[in-house]
């Protein structure tokens, strides 16, 4: 395993690889088809260069632990906004989450239908192209139009671009309450419904989610609202009366059992520890409940119904089983042999394979980074 | 400014090239003659101009697709146009290029509210995307000032912001995917309705590439439904670094203002002159919005003014009307048409650290002393980005290109301090030579290799954004 230090050493390390390197931040998201080749670790890279609170802006070395940059963070009240995931207990991972490999992969969480996904919050990046070369684009300020964005193609590129040596974030104040509007027994078509009026109410929804088999086995939906105590005791009332006549609708308040609840949807927790491969299946949410029909297997619907994670027998093809579909799935827990036989990533049509072959054939001409990952 | 010499075999070739374009479109759509293609010689920089060798203005993808395989197979630039309000020559044309224009394609193809988006064809202006959906609740958040009149394409090939970024992100975040037609013809869909992208995020890439990887003819945005209300509160400070300051504490205290915008001295004095908004006389002066219920809103601006009140402001003024927030947005909104008043103005678009406003505002205080010429200062707060306002007079001679040297110098002071030279008007030509104070050769060669992938004959919008030095090699390419 190769560990540079600094970015340096890391652009020489590129630079002079005789074969494929297979990309390494905290391990703990085995998302792709396997990759063999040298490990390029990035953990010698770590650590908050800066942090403005007053500026809603930090910039960490991508080899920072997640857990440190929240942390610093939480300390000046402030969040990533995006509420990563934590794949680990999905993926049965051990070790600690970079900031680096949360950008890699673009990974966000339920607030990703109020404040945007990973690479709405990624404001600057620096990376070390497959040349060995070091490139920076966007910066440390949220406004910022100079140039092409390369930050948000980075962002989810899965290492394939290029390395991450440095993430910038715009960041946003913690809030002081948290509410969860429950409603008990409604189907998935009547879940989805529901959310979508919850999201087109003025009301700032800051996560919909739906299980058709809860803690108990019935359907669940969630809303949450965020903010300042009055305003969400305000806007919880207004949306149960929204809401009103679609099931038994009570509301939660207590602050470890809402974040409890969120973070079993974040981390998909239904799954964790079941025999299966995991799907990923991203589609606008009034297509969500039958996507879920067609896949057949137990499912767990965020973003309003447009995000459906799915369970099914190990090896399934379930993009076989979908058919035609407006959107993409991506399959996210396998074993090697099925991440290695079936496309992991939804296949493009050609003209965008081809921008996509073409941007990887630039930036990575001796195609040594991750090499086939993304297929 | 510097642009390639047109090539000969393009303007000797303008029959045969009009000739075909208008085989593949209606008779009005190809424009051809001298004194209508005047009509596109510029932008809203109107300090350059260059009529284009001839303009078509296209009805459908289909068409939009024949022009460019047609210019593709001829060689010809293709300049795309959206309603002509760049700030930075984003559509100014050279002598050898098509203006494509796509003001012609303005329907709305879809509205989905169950799913809150909107498909437009992209000539559509930003204002009547919202006009398409408010009286169902629904809004389109990007609002650049110019929403009146730009296009949906302009403001994705910019990456257009506006006043409400701090809460709603600026067009990228709020483009959920497009129809994109390359230089060859080849038509594209990417992104969709659903949220995220399912391989590499060409969007994000396309979007502020300005109008040199494709032309995009169709949108899917993201609608948002319409707060319950909104109120700002407006104060003043006798100090830029106190208002500095509170901007930073009321952010530090865990409000999200839907705007916090800043004028300072000479801009306040401008605005009270012209619109007698009844501003205080002070150094700066601040205006936040929040939204919400009425309960809401009252109590965000309390604490608010809570946090302003510890400054020691000159004037604090919470809205309670409707009418009370138009009188506290009147000066603002009226700003550079009061800056206007005075004199010609050129009006910047640097972004910086908030936290370096004092200093920024200090040392731009000096350049002007030192350059002989007036600047007011209007600011996106929240989010840094900048708007300073040069004044000059077109008519004196020297004075204009006094005046560009002085706001190159501002914003390499931008850069200086850890921010950027544009933040959401676009580099375009205007800020094209000077990329080499904010990237490396190498941070543009990157760019640069994108365009090389998605336009490897580099036909579309030439001699923009990138130095003409640097992309010599990639545009050499090409011939």
């Amino acid at each position: 395993m190769l560990s540079p230090v600094d970015e340096r050493e890391m652009s020489e390390a590129v630079a002079g690889a005789e074969g494929p390197l297979r990309l390494v931040g905290g391990g703990t998201r085995a998302i792709g088809r396997p990759v063999v080749g040298e490990g390029l670790s990035t953990a010698g890279l770590a650590g908050i260069e800066l942090y403005e609170p007053g500026a809603l802006t930090i910039v960490v070395k991508a080899g920072t632990p997640l857990a440190e940059v929240q942390v610093a963070l939480a300390a000046e009240n402030q969040r990533l906004p995006f509420e990563p995931m934590d794949h680990r207990g999905l993926l049965g991972t051990e070790g600690d989450p970079t900031i680096g490999g949360l950008v890699a992969v673009n990974v966000s969480g339920p607030r990703r239908v109020q404040a945007g996904a990973c690479r709405d919050s990624l404001i600057g990046v620096r990376f070390v192209d497959g040349r060995g070369t070091v490139v920076k684009n966007g910066g440390r300020v949220m406004k910022n139009v100079t140039g092409y964005d390369l930050v948000k193609l980075m962002a989810g590129s899965h290492g394939t671009l290029g390395v991450l040596t440095e993430v910038a974030f715009k960041v946003l104040p913690g809030v002081e309450t948290q509410a969860c509007v429950v409603i008990n027994g409604l189907s998935n078509g009547a879940a989805v419904a529901a959310m979508s009026r919850a999201l087109g109410s003025p009301f700032e929804v800051s996560g919909a989610a739906h299980t058709p088999a809860g803690v108990d086995g019935h359907p669940v939906t969630m809303l949450r609202l965020e903010g300042f105590a009055d305003s969400v005791a305000y806007r919880s009332a207004k949306l149960k009366e929204l809401l009103a006549g679609d099931g038994e609708i009570t509301v939660e308040t207590d602050p470890v059992r809402v974040a409890a609840a969120w973070q079993s949807v974040r981390d998909v927790e239904p799954f964790h520890g079941r025999d299966g491969d995991v799907w990923r299946v991203s589609v606008k949410p009034s297509d969500g409940p039958d996507i879920a029909a067609r896949a057949g297997g137990d499912v767990l619907f965020d973003w309003g119904g447009g995000l459906v994670w799915v369970l099914v027998a190990p090896g399934t093809d379930l993009r076989a089983q979908l058919g035609d579909f407006a959107g993409h799935a991506t399959l996210i827990r396998a074993r090697e042999e099925t991440r290695a036989s079936l496309p992991v990533f939804q296949p493009e049509p050609a003209p965008v394979a081809a921008l996509t072959e073409g941007l990887r054939r630039q930036f990575d001409p001796k195609g040594i980074l991750n090499p086939g990952i993304m297929s | 400014m510097e642009m390639p010499a047109p090539n000969p075999a393009i303007l000797s070739a303008k029959a045969r090239i009009v000739a075909r374009l208008r085989g593949v479109l209606p008779a009005d759509a190809v424009i051809d003659a001298p004194e209508e293609t005047r009509a596109y010689e510029c932008d809203a920089l109107t300090a350059y101009r260059c009529a284009p060798l001839a303009a078509v203005l296209p009805s459908s993808t289909a068409e939009v697709a024949a022009i460019l395989k047609i210019c593709h197979e001829e060689g010809v630039p293709v300049v795309p146009r959206g309603s002509g309000t760049s700030l930075a020559g984003g559509a100014l044309p050279t002598a050898d290029s098509v203006i494509l224009g796509v003001a012609r394609m303005n329907e709305v193809l879809e509205t989905d509210y169950d799913n809150r988006f909107i498909r437009v064809q992209t000539g559509r202006t930003n204002l009547s995307v919202t006009g398409a959906v408010e009286t169902d609740g629904f809004f389109y958040a990007p609002d650049p000032s110019s929403q009146l009149a730009c296009a949906i394409a302009g403001n994705i090939a910019m990456n257009s912001g506006g006043a409400h970024c701090l809460k709603y992100g600026v067009t990228t975040n709020n483009l959920l995917g497009v129809t994109l037609v390359q230089m060859d013809g080849t038509v594209v869909e990417i992104g969709g309705a659903h949220l995220d992208a399912g391989g590499l995020d060409l969007l994000g890439l396309i979007c502020g590439s300005e109008g040199q990887l494709g032309v995009v003819t169709e949108a899917t945005l993201r609608i948002l439904p319409k707060p319950e209300g909104a109120r700002p509160v407006l104060i003043g400070y006798d100090s830029n670094e106190v208002a500095g300051q509170c901007v930073s504490d009321i952010i530090k205290a865990g409000v999200l203002p839907v705007a916090i915008e800043f004028m300072d001295r000479p801009c306040i004095r401008a605005t009270e002159d012209f619109a007698k908004a009844g501003y205080p006389d002070c150094e700066a002066l601040l205006i936040v919005e929040v939204e919400g219920s009425d309960t809401e809103i009252d109590a965000q601006l309390g604490v608010i003014s809570q946090i302003a009140r510890k400054h020691n402001p000159v004037e604090l003024r919470e809205s309670r009307s409707a009418e009370e927030s138009a009188r506290i947005w009147l000066g603002r909104k009226s700003a550079f048409g009061a800056m206007g008043q005075i004199n010609d103005y050129m009006c910047l678009d640097g972004t910086i650290p908030v936290n370096e406003l004092p200093y920024v505002l200090r040392r731009i205080g000096e350049m002007s002393k030192d350059y002989g010429l007036d600047v007011g200062n209007v600011f996106h707060a929240g989010d840094g980005n900048m708007h300073p306002l040069i004044l000059f007079d077109a008519n004196k001679p020297g004075d204009l290109e006094k005046c560009e040297a002085f706001g190159a110098d501002i914003l390499k002071l931008c850069v200086e301090v850890g921010g950027c030279l544009t933040g959401e008007h676009g580099v375009g030509i205007e800020k094209r030579d000077l990329m080499g104070s904010q990237f490396s050769d190498d941070d543009m060669q990157a760019q640069m290799r994108v365009k090389d992938v998605f336009d490897p004959t580099w036909l579309l919008n030439p001699a923009k954004v990138f130095p003409l030095a640097v992309s010599d090699a990639h545009r050499g390419v090409a011939a």
